[in-house]
């Protein structure tokens, strides 16, 4: 999971929530695409993603993929940003019992994972109640 | 294009932990079955639906590898892949070669040996369905993923927490019938509802475990099969595919099955029949939500309704349209790549009467369908008894 | 004059009390508390560490300055905690702010006052014109040894602030640095934890320094204690900023503001750096502020800084320290502390 290259390549994205809007009919493509999949056309603007947004669905992870085990219970779900894209994001620092759909989160920047004790640090965002 | 039967089908003796027997073992066991089941002297192609050879059992290049082993090579052999819809993804494949004329005997076969990498790798090469770079990367799993699935249909539906416990305890009722099954074993509604909690609300007993198991089917033309077959021929009525986006955020309707609606739309268009022809019907219940979300896309109930569906009986054996006789993924067990093509092996027996205890009196018209992912892939048959 | 035109503070929010260590240890707490000066510390999550900390800090520091972060000129992260040994934790905390790539960078350490040094180079290289803005951040996410009277107070915060030229809130008037060879605390490469010399850490170490370094700045700048109006040392506990600040004339109302530890614990490179966004929090236009830090090994940096009313303007465009420090707390018990903090010995 966390190879260098392929780490590397989503910097953008994942640290400075880098987006692309479609020309043609607006839609914003997060990660960006070559293709924009509502209307097929093939030129972008760069854009930048709110950094709040509202829940739309959570649950809590009790048994984790290895690389997060030591994180459960951990709250994970789809989050709608202020401007329409939805993202899949955990949600951190709140007690996991009592989040419900609709509430506001805000993205702060976390260690996402890593590649053991010896390689990389994977960082990205994860939402905190607003 | 020609019309394409099922002239036979096989599976392995069981499915489970098969400890004593390696990938290529499982697959061709159960091939052989089908070959024999249909009487076949040769075939001309073949295909391999398997999700991951690579990641569970460092192997690919399984067309050529199965065709070795079968002891049918030269012919051509391909690997088929959509995830856990791989199988029926391989089967279609099958249907086309044999429906286009350019093979009279195709052999499709679904495996999937899970068991020679740990819990912990195998949960990793499941998640590989998803888009890894934005939604593993955060940490989600397929548990996670049909958690906020059911999550959205709960609350928007009121689906109960006894209603998805209900699908799992109609589904083990069905497979303690099922010689094949990974866990036969009879559970109830306080057994789910107690289980470990794995994603909130899904709890290990809403989920189809990790299994070793292989599937196959002989396919040819219709009138070859009724000059040859000494059984109830199995007619392939419709044969659908589609796709959808890989990732749940990227979909507005979380608890909606857009692939498997309009791969369903296509087969029942294909075969000239409609929901109510239905008679017995195999789906894709990977999550005990995941066969609520399909029995209503596929047109079986309205929109929302799933839930009461296994609550009620309507759709155990004996019901209005029993789903999942052969025990389901969740009793009868998922070897990922082999799922789709035991869907067609399943329907195949009930059509032709051969189901025993579990025999839907009177089947005449089946359909199958199998998804890969969170919905990304859904490929639907629909067979029928000429 | 070239001074602060941003700051920005990250206080993560879970907290362990003084008791709850002690209770473990079989110490005495409320000697303890009473030794310490403090009562409890702050907690970085399993998924926090400087870097993290860093850009939290960092992205309220470029609010408050209202600049374009493409025109950042240096990049400095101060920790004796960055994540990793060799790759500068700014590259990441650039990265993620959009400073690169024309943007230096490198990580600092000198112990408790790799913060403070960071500061001091971005003052110059933006008093001497080569950058237009540079970035400091002190940050730290220290270990206690188990059992150590240091597990008591390490903690974890970070302090950022951006120096500039022009709509500067607070000028640099003067700085001041006093370094000797003083092995009080160090760490060696591959040992999990530091080691320090018991009571050889306060008057040969710590006191030396910042009484150094205060006295010495201020007879550089011809001033003394009551001509300023808030004074922030370095708080490796409640105790020693107190003493300092008697023994050079200052009133307990000047050290107040800026006294963080009783309730964050020693943040280490973010120590005086965090009692100094404190301050900028509440501070107003021709206000003085001394800023001496320290850091074993030893040394110690010392700034003075005039307030302007450009504070006024900046101050609202992010969270306070205080609000962090107060407000959204959760208290963990000594298992969960020493699992986020990876004390637990595990399975290869």
């Amino acid at each position: 999971m966390a190879n260098p290259a392929r780490y590397w390549r989503e910097i953008p994205q994942r640290y400075r929530l880098e987006a692309a809007r479609c020309v043609q009919c607006g839609e914003i493509c997060y990660p960006p695409r070559l293709v924009c999949p509502r209307c097929g056309a093939r030129k972008f603007d760069k854009v930048t993603l709110n950094d709040e947004g509202v829940i739309v669905s959570c649950t809590v992870i009790r048994v984790g993929p290895s690389q997060f085990s030591d994180q459960t219970p951990y709250a994970i779900g789809i989050v709608e940003l202020d401007g329409g894209v939805r993202i899949t994001s955990q949600i951190v620092d709140c007690d996991c019992e009592k989040l419900a759909a609709g509430q506001r989160v805000r993205l702060e920047f976390r260690r996402i994972q890593q590649q053991g004790e010896a390689g990389i640090l994977c960082y990205g965002h994860k939402c905190v109640p607003a | 294009m020609r019309d394409v039967a099922v002239l036979g089908v096989g599976i392995n003796k069981k499915w489970g932990e098969l400890w004593e027997m390696s990938l290529r073992d499982v697959f061709v066991e159960a091939a052989l079955a089908a070959i024999d089941d249909a009487g076949a002297d040769h075939i001309d192609s073949m295909y391999v639906g398997c999700m991951s050879g690579g990641l569970f059992a460092g192997q690919e290049h399984l067309g050529c590898l199965m065709a070795d082993y079968l002891g049918v090579k030269p012919i051509p052999a391909t690997r088929i892949e959509s995830a856990c819809a791989s199988g029926s993804a391989a089967f279609r494949q099958g249907f086309i070669e044999v429906a286009s004329g350019m093979s009279d005997f195709v052999l499709v076969g679904g495996v999937e040996k899970m068991t020679d990498v740990s819990g912990d790798e195998a949960t990793y090469a499941l998640s590989s369905a998803s888009d890894m770079e934005y939604e593993a990367y955060h940490g989600i799993t397929f548990p996670g993923l049909y958690a906020l699935m059911a999550r959205d249909h709960m609350q928007r539906f009121g689906t109960t927490r006894e209603q998805l416990a209900h699908v799992a305890v109609k589904n083990h009722r069905h497979g303690a019938m099922n010689p094949v099954a990974q866990f036969p074993s009879v559970i109830s509604v306080k057994d789910v509802v107690e289980s470990v909690m794995v994603a909130d609300p899904l709890r290990i007993l809403d989920c189809s475990p990790i299994t070793d198991g292989a599937a196959a089917a002989v396919l040819c033309p219709l009138e070859t099969a009724r000059k040859l077959s000494r059984k109830p021929v199995v007619k392939v009525l419709g044969s659908a595919q589609a796709s959808g986006a890989i990732a749940l955020h990227s979909r507005q309707d979380l608890s909606r099955l857009d692939s498997t609606e309009k791969a369903a739309e296509k087969a029942y268009r294909m075969a000239g029949k409609s929901p109510a022809d239905l008679h017995v019907v195999e789906v894709h219940d990977c999550f005990t939500i995941a066969e609520i979300m399909v029995i209503e896309a596929l047109g079986l109930v309205e929109r929302g309704k799933g839930g009461q569906a296994a609550e009620s009986g309507m759709t155990s054996l004996g019901g209005r349209i029993p789903v999942n006789t052969s025990g389901g993924l969740k009793s009868k067990g998922h070897p990922g790549g082999a799922t789709g093509v035991a869907q067609v092996v399943e329907i195949t027996r009930q059509l032709r009467g051969e189901s025993g205890d579990r025999q839907v009196k009177g089947a005449s018209t089946g359909l199958t369908q199998n998804m890969g992912g969170t919905g990304g892939s859904s490929v639907v048959h629909i067979f029928g008894v000429v | 004059m070239a001074g602060i035109i941003g700051y920005g503070a990250y206080i993560p929010r879970s907290r362990i009390r003084v008791e709850e260590i002690a209770k473990i240890w079989g110490a005495d707490a409320p000697s303890y508390k009473r030794g310490l000066g403090l009562e409890e510390k702050s907690v970085p999550g399993p998924d926090q560490d400087t870097i993290t900390m860093s850009v939290e800090a960092a992205r309220k520091a470029v609010k408050r300055a209202g600049i374009d972060a493409r025109e950042i000129g240096a990049v400095y992260v101060g920790s004796e905690s960055h994540p990793y040994a060799v790759k500068p934790s700014g590259t990441i905390l650039a990265e993620a702010i959009g400073a690169t790539p024309e943007v230096h960078s490198a990580s600092f350490e000198f112990a408790c006052k790799a913060g403070s040094e960071a500061m001091f180079v971005c003052l110059c290289q933006v008093e001497s014109g080569r950058i237009k803005y540079g970035l400091a951040v002190g940050a730290d996410t220290s270990q206690g040894a188990p059992g150590d009277a240091l597990e008591y107070s390490a903690s974890a915060g970070a302090a950022a602030f951006l120096f500039g030229r022009e709509d500067v809130a607070a000028e640099v008037v003067e700085t001041y640095s006093y370094t000797t060879d003083t092995p009080d605390f160090w760490r060696r490469e591959y040992q999990h934890y530091p080691r320090h010399a018991g009571r050889f850490t306060g008057e040969p170490a710590y006191f030396k320094h910042v009484l150094g370094a205060a006295n010495g700045i201020m007879a550089k700048a011809g001033m003394k204690a009551g001509d300023f109006t808030y004074a922030v040392f370095h708080q490796p506990n409640g105790k020693f900023p107190l003493n300092a600040g008697r023994r050079l004339g200052f009133t307990r109302e000047q050290i107040e503001v800026g006294r963080l530890v009783p309730k964050l614990g020693n943040t280490y490179s973010g120590s005086s750096p965090l009692g100094l966004t404190a301050i900028l929090d509440v501070a107003r236009a021709g206000d003085r502020i001394l800023m001496v830090s320290y850091g074993s090994g030893a040394g110690s940096d010392g700034f003075i800084f005039n307030v302007t009313g450009r504070i006024d303007e900046i101050r609202e465009r992010a969270a306070t320290t205080r609000q962090m420090l107060d407000t959204n707390r959760v208290y963990l018990d000594y298992g969960t502390y020493v699992k986020y903090r990876g004390k637990i010995r595990r399975a290869e």
